[in-house]
């Protein structure tokens, strides 16, 4: 093994054959299509046929000649940590695995941020995240990614795609994601356009309904190419080959927070740099990326039916103990079993070892993990069962996921889609009615429409760090949703589990659950989709037939131009417009601060801004706000920006992250000062006391502020020289906090 | 019935309709007997018809009197191996309604309609064996984009913006290149080129070409387009309307292009190790029912309307004669590489000068060049890259570079003639000089007079 993988390495760049290949995995999806389940277990570590997800990427990795990996962990880092702690990938020679924890990444754009400042990457590297199965080989793709990048040092990143079958219907019942387009030169392979529906489908308009049903390449991209190549029939694996550029690429651009919605689109859209991705088209290799529970599913059938070959469940390259035993039509029995005579295992399943199933019990379809204690008379089908579950007799689950140490009273029904998370306890009779999601801890309501990734912000540091006995988050949970409870017995509802149950059930809010749950698309939802797919085919045809020329295609135009010219002009302009429009809302008590908040945050990422950027603002309304009050002296003036300051620092305080926003605050203030609010200038030094005071600015960015302009020219210091004695003070003050500080 | 039961419809254009050929083409002139290479534009597409044992010709042409000519030309020259029936229409028609004007002739289950201007070695049989082959309701022929790029400027004065950039076609073509799934002059098609989704979920993957054109050569199945034609009064061109309204409907009605990519791996065995055959792994769904809608969905019963293309191998030659730029371009092919067309005899010295031309003393025919029966030249004449039809009276010391001069021309002495057009019965007088100029016929240029980048003609011969 270690002799292959030195002949690896020097295959696949001779000047580089000293650095060994690296690879970042991102054990974090920054999504939250797994929850409830991911709020106890983070999804790399979820069971996918009984084996951790992120063992199927190492072992992947590993054995493609990957030599060092760097997981990046985020939320649940601990679990992640000590579940590679204590897997042999830390014992292995001429493969290490490198555990990166950050708390407060949101993204997969923070976490290369984080990968950057760390340093540890020194050459091209692969870039995946944790919950990707695959048992391509990376040679290929590293040499032409390699070959390419020695003639055109701006082909920075290589993207490995793979063809499935192109009807909508099949895609989803795939792996659930929404339609891709990749536009790609056939010669160069170069990725010219990355569109994918549910991007432009986020919002009703009638453009972006025309959006949904017509793809809108520029011209511009036929100019020059004899050809161009429009997959639709294709998944993107998310296995990406990166050049160290990619991670100063994230760096730089600070905004970018998605993989493929930020930074493959800044891409494709910046001519200035001319950063280029390739593709990479898989052929026979097996590659798929889990990022929701169709997904899961389909994956893990795949993996039974052995399409991830050598991956596969008799072959134990994560745990080694147990033995197993393949039967015909994709039988799989793990060694210690307890059998009843009269039970039926179906084709297409595995069961785990020290599991016992009893009398005329049937299981088709599914997996089953170790230690589940299976009643009679049961029927399960489709089914992904994990570990230490009980389910007592006459129950009947179809196509459910049902967690470690759930426990199935008699006769309980499990309907198809639904999520049994940790712990969850159905009661006797109970029917849990299709795509219904259960789990011990109870559901935090978050503002709706907010981003994606903010929401998951608060969830992540929610739950980070410990890993909180399910029990104990759910009496955490019932308490604060309701004082009477008492913290030893949650009141679970019986409405929602049965009598004798235990769980809350998850309302999404969303009606289109069937998409992405375990369960096959119910019949009368595809023809829905048919139906509907036809009629706007008619409508299609028949307006094209009426503008038979297709005079059309001009008349839409002008407007998208419009838009951006003027973006790009007044865009810092109107962005703190609208920051100085929101926060008046909050003023006259339109909305909340917490509202603004989140508004600001939206702002903020629609206009590619930083927190400096809108501290900035904010500050800018907070003065502008104090000056519009009554008055006519420095002093009154004064007066007034304490009483803003006392009321609305708090809230200029939540865009406050760092010293540097903190500095772009006095920043603003002296530009305030000298252009459009003079009568600031007199009191410059006192409201920067009154913003010390309120601590709202840490005296550390005061005291760097001022040693940054120590070298700037006369003009720039007159501020400086106003604050000289408070800024002296705070020295001092600082300097004797050390030895006890007696003077105040 | 030919050998194959094609019917075969040209639409040979008319006389002095196409505007794009003016001063070239006139009354006395139709654009079918232009010459070209000192034959008759038409017989070059008769003889590629035949080549493919196509007999059975409609040769469609604009107004009566061209028809006429043209329909002497044919049965003198072809009258004993093809059955061709010359009809006239009214001028104006655009090519749908020509269709529909003819319709009732068309009684064969497929047919052909080639532009008549269409100048390739392309075997059209082949075409229409993929046509047949397919069951296809329209195949199109599609070949390289000539490079007409090289003589930019040679256009005349009469010339529209159209002819200054030669007009290609964006094409779609599925993974297979078999199956047309778009297609549009890129006139048609503004900054951003829009392509319907539900196109490229049907056929999975799509490849846009530039560096194809369509030739103007489709085969047709009677049944539908007589079917569509009459219920769609709207489609007036056959290119603009009639090919992309049956693309359209190739996908409207849910059918795959490509019915072999299919769901095929349903509910099949999968390999026990990931040799995949280039497919997705089975899609594993329980439930009849849902598997059996997916199937309807994705496969549904061949529909009649499927969309081939016929993509020429990339050595063949295809040109129009449509503008004329092409014009020039076709006559300096045809006197060079493309010779085998005109089926002469090239002498030693690469060139066609017939046995019965008279050259003076020091006169110099280079090669790729063409003189006709019975003409003659004076002393000293230098002719390059050029073909000069038959009977015409060359004085001394004239060039003749580039250009066409057609027959019964007479070029008086000491003449330059660069990059031009003289048609039948001109007179250039002594000391003329003309360079990128079209002379239409029996047009007299005076003597010591220069030209450039005109179009000489009689106002009265004019089709305007």
């Amino acid at each position: 093994m270690a002799v292959k993988r030195s002949t690896r390495a020097t295959d696949i760049g001779d000047d580089e054959a000293d650095v060994p290949l690296q690879a970042v995995l991102l054990a974090d999806s920054f999504a939250q299509q797994f929850r409830p389940i991911t709020d106890e277990r983070p999804k790399v570590l979820l069971p996918l046929v009984n084996v951790p997800m992120i063992d199927y990427t190492l072992e992947w990795l590993a054995s493609a000649g990957v030599e060092e990996v760097f997981v990046f962990c985020c939320a649940h880092a601990k679990q992640v940590t000590s579940h590679l702690e204590h897997s042999r990938w830390t014992s292995q020679s001429n493969f290490t695995v490198t555990p990166i924890e950050s708390r407060d990444c949101v993204s997969a754009g923070d976490a290369l941020r984080v990968i950057d400042q760390r340093g540890v990457v020194r050459g091209d590297f692969i870039l995946i995240s944790g919950d990707t199965v695959s048992n391509m080989s990376l040679k290929e793709v590293l040499k032409e990614h390699q070959e390419r990048r020695k003639k055109d040092k701006l082909a920075v990143m290589t993207m490995v795609y793979r063809r499935c079958k192109p009807h909508p219907l099949i895609y989803q019942t795939r792996l659930g994601s929404e339609q891709l387009l990749l536009v790609v030169d056939p010669s160069t392979k170069q990725l010219l356009h990355y569109d994918s529906l549910k991007e432009a489908g986020g919002r009703e308009s009638t453009k972006q309904q025309t959006l949904a049903r017509q793809v809108v390449l520029e011209r511009s991209l036929l100019a020059d190419r004899p050809a161009v190549q429009l997959c639709s029939d294709v998944q993107d694996c998310y296995i990406d080959i990166c050049s160290p550029e990619v991670l100063l690429l994230f760096t730089d651009n600070f905004d970018y927070q998605h993989l493929r919605r930020d930074f493959v689109r800044g891409l494709l859209s910046d001519e200035i740099l001319g950063n280029k991705i390739h593709t990479y088209e898989i052929i026979g290799d097996y590659a798929a990326r889990i990022d929701n529970l169709r997904a899961y599913d389909v994956v893990s059938k795949d993996i039974i039916h052995r399409w991830t070959y050598p991956m596969v469940p008799d072959i134990r390259f994560a745990s080694p103990e147990t033995g197993i035993k393949i039967g015909r039509s994709n039988i799989y029995k793990e060694d210690g079993l307890v059998l009843a005579p009269t039970t039926i295992i179906g084709p297409s399943t595995v069961v785990g070892s020290g599991t016992s199933i009893s009398d005329n019990t049937i299981i088709r379809n599914s997996v089953i993990g170790r230690g589940c204690t299976i009643g009679s008379n049961v029927v399960i089908e489709g089914s992904h069962i994990w570990n230490n579950v009980t389910i007592c007799d006459n129950v009947q689950i179809r196509h459910a996921v049902v967690c470690d140490g759930v426990n199935l009273k008699a006769r309980a029904i499990i309907q198809p889609g639904v999520v049994l998370s940790f712990k969850v306890v159905i009661g006797e009779d109970f029917t849990v009615p299709a795509y219904s999601k259960i789990s011990l801890v109870l559901q935090r309501h978050e503002e709706e429409n907010s981003d994606e990734e903010l929401e998951y912000a608060e969830a992540a540091s929610g739950v980070t760090g410990s890993s909180p006995s399910p029990l104990y988050d759910g009496m955490n949970g019932s308490q604060t949703d309701d004082g009477e409870e008492t913290p030893q017995s949650p009141r679970w509802d019986p409405l929602q589990v049965g009598l004798g149950g235990a769980g809350y059930k998850w309302s999404t809010g969303q009606d289109d659950e069937w998409r992405h749950s375990v369960a096959p698309i119910p019949p009368e939802k595809i023809k829905e989709i048919v139906a509907r797919e036809e009629e706007a085919e008619l409508e299609d045809a028949a307006r094209d037939m009426t503008t038979s020329s297709r005079k059309d295609n001009v008349e839409e135009q002008p407007e998208d131009d419009d838009d951006e010219d003027a973006d790009e002009e007044d865009d810092s302009l109107f962005f703190d417009k609208e920051v100085e429009a929101l926060f008046s809302r909050a003023v006259t008590g339109e909305s909340s601060a917490e509202n603004v908040v989140l508004e600001v945050n939206s702002l903020k990422l629609a206009y590619d801004r930083s927190f400096s950027d809108c501290a900035g603002a904010m500050f800018r309304a907070l003065l502008n706000l104090a000056a519009q009050g009554p008055q006519t002296t420095s002093r009154e003036l004064l007066q007034n920006t304490k009483q803003v300051l006392l009321q609305w620092g708090p809230l200029l305080r939540r865009f406050l992250k760092h010293q540097d926003d903190e500095m772009e605050v006095l920043l603003v203030f002296e530009e305030i000062c000298t252009e459009d609010k003079k009568e600031y200038a007199p009191v410059f030094a006192s409201v920067l006391q009154e913003l010390y005071d309120k601590d709202v600015i840490s005296e550390e960015a005061i005291i760097a502020w001022a040693s940054e302009k120590q070298h700037g020219d006369e003009a720039d210091k007159i501020f400086v020289k106003q604050c000289e004695r408070f800024i002296q003070w705070l020295q001092e003050a600082s300097e004797e906090d050390d030895e006890g500080g007696e003077e105040a | 019935m030919g050998a194959m039961s094609f019917q075969v419809v040209v639409l040979a254009g008319g006389g002095g309709l196409s505007k794009e050929l003016f001063p070239l083409v006139t009354k006395d002139l139709p654009k079918a007997l232009l010459p070209v290479g000192n034959r008759p534009l038409i017989s070059y597409l008769v003889e590629l018809l035949e080549a493919s044992y196509i007999k059975d010709l409609l040769v469609v042409v604009a107004s009566e009197e061209a028809a006429t000519l043209v329909e002497n030309f044919i049965s003198s020259a072809f009258y004993d191996r093809l059955r061709v029936e010359v009809v006239s229409v009214p001028e104006e028609l655009e090519t749908a309604d020509v269709l529909r004007k003819i319709s009732h002739r068309l009684t064969a289950d497929d047919f052909l309609v080639v532009s008549g201007d269409l100048m390739s070695d392309i075997p059209v049989g082949a075409v229409a064996a993929l046509h047949r082959r397919k069951d296809a309701a329209v195949t199109a022929l599609l070949c390289g984009r000539p490079n007409l790029k090289s003589s930019e400027g040679s256009t005349g004065a009469s010339s529209k913006d159209k002819t200054k950039q030669p007009v290609s076609d964006i094409i779609g073509l599925d993974s297979s290149q078999e199956h047309l799934l778009f297609l549009a002059s890129s006139g048609n098609v503004g900054k951003e080129l829009k392509v319907r989704r539900s196109l490229l979920r049907i056929a999975g993957n799509m490849e846009i070409r530039t560096d194809l054109v369509d030739a103007h050569l489709y085969a047709f199945k009677r049944v539908i387009v007589q079917e569509v034609l009459d219920s769609r009064p709207g489609i007036k061109c056959i290119k603009r309307d009639l090919v992309p309204y049956l693309i359209r409907w190739q996908l409207g009605l849910g059918a795959t292009p490509a019915p072999a990519s299919a769901v095929s791996d349903e509910g099949s065995d999968p390999p026990r190790a990931g040799s995949v055959e280039n497919g997705a792994p089975a899609v594993s769904i329980s439930g009849d029912e849902v598997s059996s809608l997916l199937q309807r969905v994705c496969s549904i019963d061949p529909s009649p309307f499927k969309c081939c293309a016929y993509v020429a191998s990339p050595g063949k030659y295809c040109a129009r004669v449509n503008t004329l730029q092409a014009y020039g371009e076709v006559n300096r092919a045809i006197a060079d590489e493309m010779i085998s067309l005109t089926q002469y005899e090239v002498s030693s010295h690469n060139n066609v000068v017939h046995e019965t031309a008279v050259m003076g003393s020091k006169t110099t025919v280079g090669p790729h060049c063409m003189v006709g029966e019975g003409s003659q030249m004076g002393d000293k004449c230098k002719i390059k890259r050029s073909v000069v039809g038959r009977h015409c009276r060359i004085g001394s010391n004239v060039t003749i570079v580039n250009s066409v001069v057609m027959n019964y021309v007479t070029i008086d002495d000491n003449c330059s003639i660069q990059s031009s057009v003289v048609c039948s019965n001109a007179h250039l007088q002594e000391r003329s000089s003309l360079k990128d100029c079209q002379v239409g016929a029996s047009y007299v240029v005076g003597a010591n007079q220069e030209y450039r980048e005109e179009a000489l003609a009689k106002k009265e011969k004019s089709s305007s």
